[in-house]
This record gives C-alpha cells, sequence and structure tokens, in this order.
C-alpha cells in the first residue's frame, strides 16, 4: 500500500467527497480520508472547512488515526477557535490515559494550539504530567511549559509551573533535566534580568552530571546554558572546563562547537602562565580541525566560526593552516571561509606554501572565488612584509594572464601595497598602465586612477593617462569622479607647467557640470586652495598618508567578544549580533565574556592585568545596522544603558559642579562607544574664569580612523551655544583620544525645552563609510547671581515645597555649603526655634528663584519653598540643593 | 529554535511541511499549481512573499529556484534564516526566526535523513510521498517545538511502527519510554541472537601531496571504524587499538601486544571523535573506549593521523620536454607494502597539457588509454602486490600554440584500495561483557578488516 495516491487527487467537487468519506462507518475510510485531508493540508490547499467533520474522528483507539487528526488540529485550530473546544474533552482525557505515550502525545500537542482558551484547560493536565511518574511524559510536559510561555506568560507565572520547571533540573532522567533546561533558557531569553535559571555551583554540578548521560541533543542544550554561566573564581572554572572537555570528541559537530564555546568563554577566567590553560588551548585544536572532515554544512558554520577563534585566539590554530588548503570538490561556500581563514593564519613561517596555493586558486573557474584568492595574495603582501617582493611578482604574472576581472582586483590589492610600502615597487607601474583600456570596474579604475596621480611624477604620460579618463567623466562613478579630481590636482601640483589646462577643466567639470554635492564641494576647495595659496595646497594635497594596518576586515573587538558568546549559533555564522536578525524580545539580552576577578595575591593592579581594559571593550560593540538603525535608537540617548553612570544621577552630577564652579571633575561617559560605531565621548560642564566650557573627550574604539566632528546645539532652555567650532582637525586614529574644551555662550535663542534640562548637543563625526551619528544628551545649567526681590511679587500658586531628608547639619554649614556652590543667603532668621534661610539664585536665561529653607534642630529633614515665575525649574532646583547638601 | 520543517522536490513543491512556531508565518496555504507561475528570483517577488509571510515561498523562489549556484547553506531572508540540505533531488529545510544553534540544526537535518533511510530506504520523491504520514509521525515524535528529542533509530522503531500500540502490555510501554529516554537511548532492551557476532570494518583515506623529487608535503589518513554488532542482551563492549598513549602508558614490559608487535607498535591519534554510545568521559580520563553498541551498523569513530603513515604507493614522475611539439613522460609506480597483500583498483591519472594532439602509450602491466575529454592518460591495474614496480612511458605530441604561459603540470593523482590500514592502526581486541545472559566474550564471532582507499593521492610533475 502506498500513500502517494492522496497526493494526486485534483477534482473539483474533492472537498464534498472527503467530507462524505470522513463521515464513513467504516474505519479504514476514515482514516484513509484523514490521510487525504492531510496530505491536501501539506501541498497546501485549504481544508479548514472540514474541521468538524475531522474533529469528529478523534475519539478512536487507533493511535495513528489519532495523531493524524492531531496534526490537522495544530494547524487549524487557530482559524475555528470555537471548533476547537470540541476536542479538549478528548484532550484532557487522554493525558489521563494508563498509556505512557497517549499522555504524552496529548500534552505535546495540546501545548500546540495555540488557542487562548484550549490553554485554560491546558493548566490542571500540564501540572498532573509535569509530575508524572514516566520521564517520557515529564520530558514532554517541561517542553510544554515552554510552549505555554509563548502564548500566555503570565499564566505561566501564576500558575507557578516555572518553580515546577525548575525543580525538573533535578531529575533523575537526564532527558527531563535536559529538557527542562532548554525550556527554562528560552523563558529566561524574555526575561533577561530573572534569574530564572538559577545556576548555582549545585545546579551546575546537576547538569554537568545529567551531561554525560543525556541524547546528544540534551548535551547541546546544557552546554549552551553552560556557557551563560559566570564561575566566581578561576577554580571554578577549571573544574567546569575539566568535565566539559571529554565533549570535544562527540561524533555530534554541535557538540563540539557548543563545549567549545563553553572553553572558549571559561578560558578568559583562567590565569594565562598556568599549565591548564596552556593544556586547554592545545586540546581544543585537534576537534576544530576535524570538524572540517563533516558534511559541508556543517564545515561552513565550523568555518564561520573558526573565522572567530583564529581572531580572539590566533595561537589555537598557527599550526594547522594546511588543513585549510582549498579542496578541489568543496563547495564554493567552504572554499571561501577557508581563504579567509588562511589569510589570517598567514605568517612568515608558512607564506611560501599560503603563495603557492593561493597562485593555484587565482587560475580556477569561480568568479568570485578567482577575485578573492588575488585579494588574498594582495593582503599577504601587506601583511607579511619578507613575502611582499614574491606576492608582487605574482600578482604580475596574474596581470599577464590577462583574465579581465583577474587583472582588475590584482590593480585594486596593488595600490594598497603601494600605500603600505612606499617607493618600493614603483617599476611596475608601466605593466599596471598597459591595462587601463580593460578596467571597466568603479574599483579598478578609481585604483588605477589613485597610483597615476600618486606617482604622476614618474609617469611620462600621466596626464594623457588621467585626460583619457576625463572624457566620460559624467558617466564615471562618484568613487572615480572624487579620486580623479584629486589626481589631476596632485598631477598638477607636481607638475604645474604642463598641466594647467587639465586642471581647469576637471575643476569646472566637478563644480560646474556637475550635481553631485561631495564632488562640488571637493572642487571647490581644491580651486579655493590652488587660487589662493599653491604652498598650502601642496602641502594639503600632497601631505604624508598614514600608514595602512596589516589586518583588514578585522570584526571590531567588542563585537568579537560577543560573538564569542555566541559560538556555534546563528549569529556566529552571520558574524551579526543576535538582535540584527532575531525579531522581538529574544537575543535582545547581550552577552558578554566573563571577566577575570584580579586575585590580591598576584599584586597586579587592576589596570595593568587586562580586565579593566576587558570592561572598557566589552561595551564598545557598534551596532551594525545601517543609519537608519542608529536613528531609531536615538531615543536611548540619555537613559544610556552605560552601567556605570545611572543616568538619573549625572544630570545633578553636572549641575552640583557647575555651582560649585573651578573644580576638576570625573568627566561622564555622555555617549557610549556601542552606541556611535566606536566613538566614545565622555564629557562635563566646567566654569574657568567666568566663562562655561564643555570638556570632552573623544575616544575612538573602532578600527578605522575618524575624521570631520562637528558639534551643534539644539535651541535650548538656557540659551547655551558653543562660541567656537569643534577644534578638532587631525583624523583621530584607533584607541586614540583627544581632549578639547569648547567654550560656551548663553546668548543662543532661549527656548522652553521639556524636561526643562535637556540640552541636545548633536556631535558628528564622518568616519569612512560616511556614517553621521547624532547623539542627544541633556545639561543641566544654572549660574549665580545675588539678588533681593520681594517674594510677593510672585503668585502663591508658584510656590512648591520639597523635603531634603536625611541631612545632619546646622544652618551655618548649610549656608557655608550653598555659599561654595554660589548660592548665597540673603537673610537668615529664628522662628519659633526653626532656622529659616532666604536665598536667590537666577539662571542665565533670566529666571529668577527665591528660597526659603527651614531647619528644624534635631530633625534630619529640612523643608526647601521655592517660589519661581517658571515652577518648571523648580524640581531641578530641589534636586541641586539636595545633592549640594549631601556631598 | 527550529521553527518550522519542510520537505521539497526539486521543482520546489511542497512535499511535507511542519510548523513548530508562530514566528514563521503560517504555511502557504497554496498549491504547487502556483509554483509554475511564478517567475525566478525577483527582488520585488521576495518582498512579495515576505509580506504574506509565506515561508515556505521565499525558499523556494530564493533557492530552489535561483539563479546562481548555492553560495550558502544557511539563507537570511527577511529576517528569516532558512538552513538546507540536499539529498538527491530533495530538499529538506528548517526554518527559524531566532538565534538558533546552527550546528545542530543541520545535525538534526542529517539526522532526519537517517532516520527516514532507515525506515523506507532512499530518499526521493515517490518514498516521501508513499511514507508521508509516517514522516509526519516521525517529525512529531524527534522534534517537539523546535527541539530535537531522541532520533536514534533504535529507539524509534520500537514505538513508531505504523501499525499501532495497541497491543503492548503496560511493562512494554514503560520499558518503551524508558528507553526513549534513558541513558541508553540508542538500543533496546530484550535483542537476543542465536548466534552472537560482531563486524568491524577499519576504514581509511590515505591523503598525500608529493613534490616531484619524492618529498612528502601533506599526508594525512582520516579513518573510520565502522561496526556491526549482532549481540543478544545490553553488551558492554571495550575497544581497544594500538594507541600510542594507552601503549606508552601500559610500558613494554608488561603488555604482551606490544612484545608481540614487531616494527611499528602503536600510532599516534591526532583527534578522534566518537559515537554518542561511547563513554566520553572515560576515554577522557583513562583513554579507554568503553560503550554499549547500538544494534545493526553504526560508525563508532572517526580518526585522524598525520604521523608515520605507510604511503601504498609511491609515484616517480619524469617529465621531459623535446622541442616545442613534443612531450616525454615516463611514470613508476612502486608498491610499498607486504608482498603477500595485493592492492585492486588501482588506476593512475596523468595529465597532459591542453594543447595535445595524440598520445603513444607503452605498459608494462594493465591498460592505459589517453582521454582527450578529460586530458589525461588513465592508467588502470587491477591487482598489484606489494614490493613491486610498475613503469608507463608516454610520448605526447603537442599542437604548436601562441600562448605564452607555460602549462601549469596538474599532479599526477591516484587511486587505489589496499587489504591494510595505512595509518598502521591494528585493533587490539574488542571484549563484550553481558553479565546477565549467559555467553561470554569468547563465544562471540569477530570478524576485522582493514581496508585503506585513496583520498587525495597526489605527486606533483
Amino acid at each position: 500500500m502506498t500513500d502517494s495516491k492522496y497526493f494526486t487527487t485534483n477534482k473539483k467537487g474533492e472537498i464534498f467527497e472527503l467530507k462524505a468519506e470522513l463521515n464513513n462507518e467504516k474505519k479504514e475510510k476514515r482514516k484513509e480520508a484523514v490521510k487525504k485531508v492531510i496530505a491536501a493540508m501539506t501541498v497546501g490547499k485549504d481544508v479548514s472547512s472540514l474541521f468538524p467533520d475531522v474533529v469528529n474522528c478523534m475519539q478512536t483507539d487507533n493511535l495513528e488515526l489519532k495523531k493524524l487528526v492531531y496534526l490537522y488540529l495544530m494547524n487549524y485550530a487557530k482559524n475555528q477557535p470555537d471548533m476547537a473546544i470540541m476536542a479538549v474533552n478528548s484532550f484532557v482525557k487522554d493525558c489521563e490515559d494508563p498509556n505512557p505515550l497517549i499522555r504524552a502525545l496529548a500534552v505535546r500537542t495540546m501545548g500546540c494550539i495555540r488557542v487562548d482558551k484550549i490553554t485554560e484547560y491546558l493548566c490542571e493536565p500540564l501540572r498532573k504530567c509535569l509530575k508524572d511518574e514516566d520521564p517520557y511524559v515529564r520530558k514532554t510536559a517541561a517542553v510544554c511549559v515552554a510552549k505555554l510561555h509563548d502564548i500566555n506568560a503570565q499564566m505561566v507565572e501564576d500558575q507557578g509551573f516555572l518553580d515546577s520547571l525548575r525543580d525538573l533540573i533535578a531529575d533523575s532522567n537526564p532527558m527531563v533535566v535536559a529538557n527542562a533546561v532548554a525550556a527554562l533558557s528560552e523563558i529566561s531569553e524574555s526575561h533577561p534580568n530573572s534569574n530564572l535559571l538559577d545556576l548555582n555551583p549545585q545546579n551546575i554540578n546537576k547538569l554537568l552530571t545529567a551531561l554525560n548521560e543525556c541524547t546528544e541533543w540534551g548535551q547541546i542544550f546544557i552546554l549552551d546554558c553552560l556557557s551563560n554561566y559566570n564561575p566566581k573564581d578561576e577554580r571554578e572554572a577549571q573544574s567546569i572546563c575539566e568535565r566539559v572537555t571529554p565533549r570535544l570528541s562527540h561524533a555530534n559537530s554541535a557538540v563540539v562547537l557548543s563545549a567549545v564555546k563553553v572553553l572558549m568563554k571559561f578560558l578568559e577566567l583562567l590565569p594565562k602562565d598556568s599549565d591548564y590553560y596552556n593544556t586547554l588551548l592545545k586540546k581544543l585544536s585537534p576537534p576544530l580541525v576535524t570538524l572540517l572532515s563533516g558534511e559541508p554544512e556543517v564545515q561552513y558554520v565550523a568555518l564561520r566560526n573558526i573565522n572567530l577563534i583564529v581572531q580572539k585566539r590566533p595561537e589555537i590554530l598557527k599550526q594547522e593552516i594546511k588543513v585549510f588548503f582549498v579542496k578541489y570538490n568543496d563547495p564554493i561556500y567552504v572554499k571561501l571561509e577557508k581563504l579567509d581563514i588562511m589569510i589570517r593564519l598567514a605568517s612568515q613561517a608558512n607564506i611560501a606554501q599560503v603563495l603557492a596555493e593561493l597562485k593555484e586558486y587565482a587560475t580556477e573557474v569561480d568568479v568570485d572565488f578567482v577575485r578573492k584568492a588575488v585579494r588574498a595574495i594582495g593582503r599577504c603582501a601587506i601583511k607579511v612584509e619578507q613575502s611582499a617582493e614574491r606576492c608582487v611578482s605574482t600578482l604580475l604574472d596574474l596581470i599577464q594572464t590577462k583574465v579581465n576581472y583577474v587583472v582588475q582586483e590584482a590593480i585594486v590589492v596593488i595600490r594598497d601595497i603601494f600605500r603600505k610600502y612606499p617607493n618600493k615597487y614603483e617599476s611596475i607601474i608601466a605593466t599596471l598602465c598597459e591595462n587601463l583600456d580593460s578596467l571597466d570596474e568603479p574599483d579598478a579604475r578609481a585604483a588605477m586612477i589613485w597610483i597615476v596621480g600618486e606617482y604622476a611624477e614618474r609617469i611620462d604620460n600621466a596626464d594623457e593617462l588621467l585626460e583619457s579618463f576625463l572624457e566620460g567623466f559624467h558617466d564615471e562613478s562618484t568613487q572615480v569622479q572624487l579620486t580623479l579630481l584629486t589626481a589631476i590636482v596632485k598631477l598638477f601640483l607636481k607638475k604645474p607647467s604642463e598641466t594647467q589646462e587639465l586642471v581647469q577643466q576637471v575643476l569646472s567639470l566637478a563644480t560646474q557640470d556637475s550635481d553631485n554635492p561631495d564632488l562640488r564641494d571637493r572642487g571647490y576647495i581644491y580651486w579655493r586652495l590652488l587660487s589662493t595659496d599653491p604652498v598650502t595646497a601642496k602641502e594639503v594635497v600632497l601631505s604624508e598618508k598614514p600608514l595602512i594596518s596589516e589586518e583588514t576586515d578585522l570584526i571590531e573587538p567588542t563585537l568579537l567578544d560577543e560573538l564569542i558568546c555566541h559560538i556555534g549559533s546563528l549569529a556566529s555564522v552571520y558574524h551579526k549580533p543576535p538582535n540584527a536578525f532575531v525579531e522581538g524580545s529574544h537575543g535582545i539580552h547581550r552577552k558578554h565574556l566573563p571577566v577575570q576577578h584580579s586575585s590580591i595575591d598576584t599584586g597586579e593592579s587592576p589596570v595593568s592585568s587586562g580586565p579593566a581594559a576587558n570592561i572598557e571593550q566589552t561595551h564598545v560593540i557598534p551596532s551594525q545596522g545601517d543609519l537608519l538603525g542608529d536613528l531609531l535608537n536615538l531615543d536611548l540617548g540619555p537613559r544610556s544603558t552605560c552601567p556605570r553612570c545611572p543616568p538619573c544621577r549625572w544630570g545633578l552630577w553636572t549641575l552640583t559642579v557647575l555651582i560649585a564652579c573651578n573644580s576638576v571633575l570625573l568627566l561622564q561617559v555622555w555617549l557610549p562607544a556601542v552606541k556611535a560605531k566606536g566613538l566614545e565621548i565622555s564629557g562635563t560642564f566646567t566654569r574657568r574664569q567666568g566663562q562655561m566650557y564643555m570638556d570632552m573627550t573623544f575616544t575612538n574604539k573602532a578600527l578605522q580612523h575618524m575624521t570631520d566632528f562637528a558639534v551643534q546645539f539644539n535651541k535650548n532652555s538656557f540659551g547655551v551655544i558653543p562660541t567656537s567650532p569643534l577644534p578638532v582637525h587631525t583624523p583621530l586614529m584607533p584607541n586614540q583620544n583627544i581632549e578639547l574644551s569648547l567654550p560656551l555662550n548663553t546668548i543662543g535663542p532661549v527656548m522652553k525645552m521639556d524636561p526643562l534640562n535637556n540640552l541636545q548637543v548633536h556631535t558628528a563625526h564622518e568616519t569612512k563609510s560616511k556614517a553621521v551619528i547624532l547623539t542627544f544628551f541633556p545639561i543641566y545649567f544654572s549660574e549665580r547671581q545675588v539678588f533681593l526681590a520681594t517674594w510677593k511679587d510672585i503668585p502663591n500658586e508658584n510656590e512648591l515645597q520639597y523635603q531634603i531628608k536625611e541631612c545632619h547639619l546646622n544652618a551655618d554649614t548649610v549656608s557655608g555649603k550653598l555659599q561654595n556652590s554660589n548660592i548665597y543667603t540673603i537673610a537668615k532668621r529664628n522662628v519659633e526655634g526653626q532656622d529659616m534661610l532666604y536665598q536667590s539664585l537666577k539662571l542665565t536665561n533670566g529666571i529668577w528663584i527665591l528660597a526659603e529653607l527651614r531647619i528644624q534642630p534635631g530633625n534630619p529633614n529640612y523643608t526647601l519653598s521655592l517660589k519661581c515665575r517658571a515652577p518648571e525649574v523648580s524640581q531641578y532646583i530641589y534636586q541641586t540643593y539636595d545633592s549640594i547638601l549631601k556631598t | 529554535m527550529i521553527g518550522g520543517l519542510f520537505i521539497y522536490n526539486h521543482k520546489g513543491e511542497v512535499l511535507i511541511s511542519r510548523v513548530y512556531r508562530d514566528d514563521i508565518g503560517y504555511v502557504a496555504q497554496r498549491s504547487f499549481m502556483v509554483t509554475s507561475c511564478i517567475k525566478p528570483a525577483t527582488l520585488f517577488n521576495v518582498n512579495l512573499f515576505v509580506c504574506r509571510r509565506n515561508a515556505v515561498d521565499a525558499f523556494r523562489v530564493n533557492v530552489i529556484h535561483a539563479r546562481q549556484q548555492v553560495r550558502s547553506p544557511v539563507t537570511n531572508i527577511a529576517r528569516t534564516s532558512f538552513f538546507h540540505v540536499k539529498r538527491s533531488n530533495i530538499w529538506l529545510a528548517a526554518v527559524t526566526k531566532q538565534n538558533v544553534n546552527a550546528a545542530m540544526v543541520f545535525e538534526f537535518l542529517y539526522k532526519m535523513c537517517d532516520v527516514m533511510t532507515a525506515y523506507f530506504g532512499k530518499i526521493s520523491e515517490e518514498n516521501i510521498k508513499n511514507n508521508f504520514v509516517l514522516i509526519y509521525e516521525l517529525l512529531d515524535e524527534i522534534l517537539d517545538f523546535g527541539y530535537p528529542q531522541n532520533s536514534e533509530t533504535g529507539a524509534l522503531k520500537t514505538f513508531i511502527t505504523q501499525q499501532g500500540i495497541k497491543g503492548q502490555t503496560k511493562e512494554e510501554q514503560s520499558q518503551i519510554t524508558s528507553q526513549v529516554t534513558g541513558q541508553i537511548g540508542w538500543r533496546r532492551e530484550g535483542i537476543k541472537y542465536r548466534r552472537n557476532e560482531l563486524f568491524l570494518d577499519v576504514l581509511e583515506s590515505v591523503n598525500l601531496l608529493m613534490s616531484p623529487q619524492g618529498q612528502v608535503l601533506s599526508a594525512h589518513v582520516s579513518g573510520r571504524v565502522v561496526m556491526k554488532s549482532y549481540l543478544s542482551g545490553m553488551p558492554e563492549c571495550k575497544f581497544g587499538m594500538n594507541d600510542k598513549i594507552v601503549i606508552d602508558k601500559q610500558g613494554k614490559g608488561g603488555d604482551l601486544y606490544a612484545f608481540c608487535c614487531s616494527g611499528k607498535q602503536s600510532i599516534a591519534i591526532d583527534d578522534c571523535t566518537f559515537h554518542q554510545c561511547v563513554r566520553l568521559s572515560k576515554f577522557d580520563s583513562e583513554r579507554s573506549i568503553s560503550f554499549i553498541p547500538p544494534d545493526g551498523e553504526y560508525e563508532l569513530m572517526r580518526y585522524r593521523t598525520t604521523k608515520d603513515i605507510i604511503l601504498p604507493f609511491r609515484v616517480i614522475p619524469l617529465v621531459r620536454e623535446v622541442g616545442r611539439t613534443k612531450l616525454e613522460v615516463k611514470v613508476v609506480i612502486k608498491s610499498n607494502f607486504k608482498p603477500s597483500l595485493l592492492a585492486q583498483k588501482i588506476e593512475v591519472r596523468i595529465p597532459t597539457p591542453l594543447n595535445t594532439s595524440g598520445v603513444q602509450v607503452i605498459c608494462m602491466k594493465g591498460k592505459a588509454k589517453y582521454k582527450a575529454s578529460e586530458n589525461a592518460i588513465v592508467w588502470k591495474i587491477k591487482r598489484m602486490a606489494g614490493m613491486k614496480e610498475s613503469q608507463i612511458s608516454a610520448e605526447i605530441e603537442l599542437l604548436p600554440t601562441n600562448d605564452k604561459k607555460k602549462w601549469a603540470r596538474p599532479p599526477i593523482s591516484m587511486n587505489f584500495e589496499v587489504p591494510f590500514a595505512p595509518s598502521g592502526l591494528k585493533v587490539r581486541y574488542l571484549k563484550v561483557f553481558e553479565s546477565k545472559l549467559n555467553y561470554s566474550d569468547h563465544d562471540v564471532i569477530k570478524w576485522v578488516r582493514y581496508i585503506g582507499r585513496s583520498g587525495i593521492y597526489e605527486t606533483r610533475c
């Protein structure tokens, strides 16, 4: 008997016929009919109208039929919630069945029917099944809790299922433990802060025991869960590692990768000089190599992960470069990944072999692969200086092949080689120039133009060459146009006598005939430079260029650390953090590598031992998204997630210090690098000689340099504006920081903001990718002015009272403290044993505030009454008082 | 976790679709008749399908019907990730919207293929259609809410039978469940054989890259130990081989084996992985391989060695360019193993330049032919004993060309099969203990076979 016949019915009256068959008296007929329905469902026909008839077949003791009906229910119950109720009774009954297989089947299916009304009935059976005597039922029930949580999280919490699930971690059956761990891990992803899993040493021990006994899949769940645990010290980390390492010999590559993840994470905690640390590193290499003998899909996942591991800990695989040599029948995706890793592992020791391989690859058929191989040769030249000469000659050989895309790719990498080793290989320019005509890709054209411009003085016919590009100027891509403009200006500065006409021509093309703003701007700048001060022009245009870095395509260190925590998962395959491709609440919680606790007996200072630097780094995760993504995140600005400075506090901080003036204070991180593609801004406001300053430190935590910084303030409540542009002229190199002081003034337009202390400072900088990053942060501002006025002038409804609590000072100290912060006491009275202080202040935008501070001896709570025409500010004044008095 | 699983035929028609999670959207309620109307992948179509939250169609359009060769086994289409593997004409695709364990998804898909093969043989459109009810039943069992559950065929076959489970007694039921959830999920209890027998196959593939001067550039062996066990009860097995670490530990004096063995005594294993039945913690601590085997055929271990490999053949090439239009090639192969052993299926492939116009071959043994379509001389020898040598000489006539580029001289490659393990691996013992039944280790009939095959076995010339 075959079932394929069910796929073939195609008649018009099919549904009607099925209906009749489903109501047939004979069991066998009914079963046949349900099979037909399922077949129709599979190929995408709508058979939902048969719902009541199918559900009728549910009351049966034929398990196969029952399973089919359940399958149907899972697919269509959502469309017909009312009808689905009909099935509930049968489910509840099955949950009591003496056969554990049927009990499990019922509870498993019920969880898949995502209808609210049904879930209500699910609770009782589920509770029983979680405590069932049979492990098969318990392991199914454990997963069912996760299903229920997905439908109705609140209900799961209310019904106490989470506790039952937690109890199952101590279950005697390893598979129940594994499923409970999987369910809890998934649930806790949507509650990142709740300590649902409650990973403590006892539980960890239970998990490690279950790890040895459960199925391969269970081992994966447990290992993935273990990787989220932070051992309290190196001893614990080591003992966990010791029990995880045997998994490296498992035949299932996912078990191996998950074990690698745990080990890579916990390695961070082990002292680098210990024997165990080094043994562990050695143990990691063979299993990673073995992964490459698996099926191609798993190889691909492994290679993507190895790419990360090699960047994080190159020592693990440095001896193994040969296994990454490409095999003839590897699928293309495996070849491309292997190539990447080969370049990462290339070193002086193995460069000869690598080059020989790359040369082979450059003659293959797949265009992408060949291009990448050619690029790789260039990267080798840049990375291993000793090999540069050989690489260049290999590239020249390849150019001789005249294969169009090979030539173009080679020229692009040769440009980089010129950058890295100036004045060394210029002899080959002649060969390059021969191929000018065959270049049709913008990248290659731009590279060639750059080379001609850069070495114009050595190329006799440079002007002719560049002129030839100029003919079709408007058809070129922007990249080529910009490069061509610069190249011709360079040429002019080097050989001014012969090329005047050419430069005129390109400048007019760029400025007058182009509607690309970038091009026009650059054109005008050059024009102005050349016409006003040719000497400066020479200095600017022909200035020495910074060296290019050896490694390219590196993943930002902080992203890398995050991805290491995701080894084996999709994130590690995409090389993107989970929130870049996962919607909703799942996976938003960011993972960090554990930080080694610096032990006291080593005598190392926390700064030098690395962990401190580590903390810094873990926060710099450039968002992978496009510019749009950044803009959407903007509202997070003031409520910064930076853990060291809770946002509500630093507003106060700033204020306090401002009033206290002339004081030097700690910078606060305004903009963590995470939010701004690696640019971290910390800053504060100070007052020196009556002038306000915004002191800032810009730190570049990205891998590329940043240029073109600018600052702009919004219209704010206090009229604060910068009085000069940002004094940043040089590009900010990676890991470099600059401190600068921006004088401020309060003559700008005043505009009431909500909240009042909201000052938005936009800093912009242009990274190489031209992404502009905008950020916002509020500041608070105030200025002292002694002022005597009548309390009565201001209506009484503007008076607000606040309590300053737990302050143990007498009136004189209070007065003194406030005076230090430029709040002067105008009068002091003693009424009925209470000290009354009268004070006044004026804000930069001309708002006056009058204050009355009542201090009762013996009572630590002071009463502050504030009167002001703009009662909105009172709240902030109160906060200021509070903080001044408590510091 | 896995949100859904689909099986497609080569046209992109859905054969099986099982959705585990809502987030991937409801299965296309569209028949495959629509398929033919769909134009090849365009951006427009991608968006269209994503709007309809139509996971099934999105995959078909973007992967199965994509014009380009598949560039990655994982595809992300509108924040939905598709993992796929292909078996003959059939595509298996797992779909998810979460950050799942990617290695696990692929391992699961492979496992799924194994399970299906074990149930109904080759994975083909016909077989899938014939067994779709069974496949749904299996999918329900081995994947719960996207979490893989026990997927060992041995266990599954006890209760997913397509026959119903009405007749089972209570004891049988609890035996099933304890087996499915138990520590030994791969084997059921109560297996009985009249003759207790086991077969061990040591299968190795030896890979070599050699320079023309006979210098080994790289060589490694990747091997597998495949076991077929027909043993009663729940036997406890212990497998021993000449692993250097074990031999060294036992010391030469005490071990009879080490004493008996002449020449190469032990081998250094670079890395090995085991079937899940092997107790890994025991291997890690004592390096002993102990396990309760699944019933029937399975792969016990895989290993890799790079040291002291016995290279069964040595290829000595001699290429001489006589003028611009003639090449003289002489290739000698030497077999390098015991004279009593016979190598089989020997094939030597000598590449020829693209501008070859004619070839004359003389060989003393076997048959040789110039295959113009493959640009190579293929020399086949059926059998060859150890410590022999054989030679072929060829004259290759070339057409004069203007091509300045020199001929790249691809390496000479070789295929063969030998009845020993080139890594030097020897099975020392496989002990079987079954305390509950009345058979002992001596009663078990054991067979061991070694097969060494060529992997990529190349000599540059």
